[in-house]
């Protein structure tokens, strides 16, 4: 661990023997130094350049620490920060930084530089964890010699019942390279424990998770979206309904950190589906405190509940996306949160005009919970290609295939009695005289995506909805 | 393995739970006043209606509070009136 040493006033270089533009600047070193002061530090080898006094920075520690990507850099520093720097070798730039005319008569006007040493691929990883991890606060535990890391983990609570990637500080920084947050920025005030988490934690538990670096950002904004009070995390982990945070992504990210929203979907088999929704789990789990068995009071649970995160197939969708619905704007990348249960699949292999379509929908989502009951809970329908084609044809909006459904689940209250067709649960006297819809206003979501063959559908039920439950949260991901 | 890799980061909130003492119990009810919260699942108000009957048999003074919602903690306000204005109180959990 070290904090960053400040460079000398004056001019400072970054340079090394293994490269030729290096080489090449000596005698344009030379002629600085014989007019102002010029500092050295010299990666590979501490005799050169030959004939100048270079500092030793075969560490690379003060490389690391000023973030020098290429050799020669020539830096201009007044009062310990940095001005202005040069990248390899530019006679103009060299020239108007230093203030010295006429510099290496007889060399090229431009050489680009070398790689330095200190972002080289085999050095890099190293020196991430012995100059940065003074920026980790997490308490360091140390596995016993005879201690399996696998079982030392499972041993201290820390894994869902699958395995977890060893959340050493090697994997926890380079997690960090995957935002523009610091680590210790607050992320989000975690239940049911009621805890700040970290940028840091959340690292550590998407390294545990499996994440990549890229899917970082992602996993940071569905932890702010489930810890809201319009979400309710508290309430989703706690109920013994079976459900959990379902996040879906939009936007530009899908693609970029290679997201599925095609065949399989809601499957295994893609690292960022699976792995994103299980650290924002891992992050309740173990930062909140919310585990089976104690707050958690799931009658099932359900498979979900490991994680279940997909994306939006916006590219083929004949609407726009489900964040657009929700606030956000189009094109921005975001992630839903929606309190959820295991999706269940609906077939219509023979509708091919709209309205057949959607009773065959509406009579499935009148079952979301159960047939008798209404309002109090939402659901997220799933469009497959196939269905949304129909649609298409149509020419039906998505708020025209809502509004439909919203007619079709519209029932007279007296159907939904208890007592209706000798089944005890229904709707409260109170409803008898009036219709009942199924889904509150603003309680269907609608989200377009699945592989391309299959005339189906899929239902995902939710739980208590609105103010008194959980209500869908969008966020837009931030670098 | 390397050492480096013996030394893993705690995933965990790092809080050490605090202990805190019951409150002392009441010797009797009488001239006390006891807090009874709804929390709003169906038919918790039947149950309570029944427990305030017995209370006041007691000697009890009650107060009947109510949760907005079962799917969320308490409100802060909401268990700060508690605390201030009772001495005791039964919370009736579910349905």
């Amino acid at each position: 661990m070290s904090a960053p040493i400040p460079l000398p006033s004056g001019l400072v270089a970054f340079v090394k023997r293994d490269c030729p533009t290096c080489e090449l600047v000596v005698p344009v070193l030379q002629q600085i130094l014989a007019q102002e002061s010029l500092t050295v530090y010299t990666q590979d080898d501490p005799t050169f350049p030959p004939g100048i006094p270079a500092v030793d920075d075969t560490s690379l520690e003060q490389s690391w620490h000023h973030q020098i990507e290429t050799v020669p850099t020539l830096i201009r520093v007044e009062g310990g920060e940095e001005r202005e720097r040069v990248l390899g070798w530019q006679r103009e730039e060299w020239e108007a930084l230093t203030g010295v005319p006429a510099l290496g008569a007889g060399l090229p006007e431009l050489r680009p530089g070398c790689g330095s040493l200190s972002v080289d691929p085999s050095r890099a990883p190293e020196l991430l964890v012995r100059f940065g991890s003074s920026k980790l606060h997490a308490r360091r535990v140390e596995l016993a010699a005879l201690e399996d890391e696998m079982e030392a983990m499972y041993a201290r609570g820390w894994s869902d019942g699958l395995p977890i990637v060893p959340p050493t500080e090697k994997r926890v920084l380079a997690m960090l390279e995957g935002t523009s947050r610091a680590p210790d920025d607050v992320v989000a005030v975690v239940p049911p424990d009621l805890v700040e988490c970290s940028v840091e934690k959340v690292a550590i538990n998407a390294v545990m998770a499996g994440c990549k670096p890229e899917y970082l950002p992602v996993v940071l904004a569905a932890v702010e979206a489930a810890c809201t009070d319009r979400f309710n995390m508290h309430g989703v982990i706690a109920t013994t309904m079976g459900v959990g945070p379902i996040v879906v992504v939009n936007g530009p990210i899908r693609r970029a950190i290679g997201m599925n929203s095609g065949m399989n979907v809601l499957g295994q088999g893609n690292r960022a589906n699976a792995t994103i929704g299980r650290a924002l789990q891992l992050v309740v789990r173990n930062v909140g405190g919310g585990r089976p068995g104690e707050v958690d009071r799931a009658t099932y649970g359900n498979p979900g509940k490991l994680g279940f995160c997909f994306a939006e197939d916006e590219e083929s969708s004949p609407w726009g996306p489900l964040s657009a619905d929700l606030g956000a704007e189009p094109g921005t990348s975001t992630v839903t949160v929606f309190a959820g249960e295991g999706p269940r699949n609906v077939i219509d292999q023979r509708s091919r005009e709209p309205m057949s379509l959607a009773r065959s929908l509406a009579a499935t989502l009148r079952t979301v919970q159960h047939p008798k009951l209404a309002i109090g809970y939402d659901a997220m329908l799933v469009i497959g290609p196939e269905h949304a084609r129909v649609l298409k044809e149509a020419g039906w909006s998505k708020e025209q295939l809502i509004e439909k459904l919203t007619e079709l689940l519209t029932i007279p209250g007296e159907e939904m009695m208890r007592g209706v067709d000798e089944i005890a649960e229904g709707m409260p006297e109170s409803f008898r005289s009036q219709p009942v819809t199924k889904f509150r206003p603003g309680g269907l979501l609608v989200v377009h995506c699945g592989g391309s063959a299959g005339l189906f559908s899929a239902i995902i039920g939710g739980w208590a909805s609105g103010p008194k439950g959980s209500q869908p949260v969008v966020q837009e991901i931030r670098p | 393995m390397t050492n480096e890799q013996r030394i893993v980061l705690d995933p965990t909130s790092e809080q050490k739970p605090k202990r805190i003492p019951r409150a002392p119990r009441l010797a009797s009810l009488e001239n006390r006043t006891v807090g009874l919260l709804d929390i709003s699942k169906p038919k918790g108000s039947v149950f309570l209606d029944r427990v305030e009957q017995e209370l006041r048999a007691l000697g009890a003074t009650v107060e009947r509070f109510q949760k907005p919602t079962f799917a969320k903690p308490a409100p802060v306000d909401l268990r700060h009136e508690i605390a201030t204005r009772c001495d005791a109180v039964v919370a009736a959990l579910a349905d």
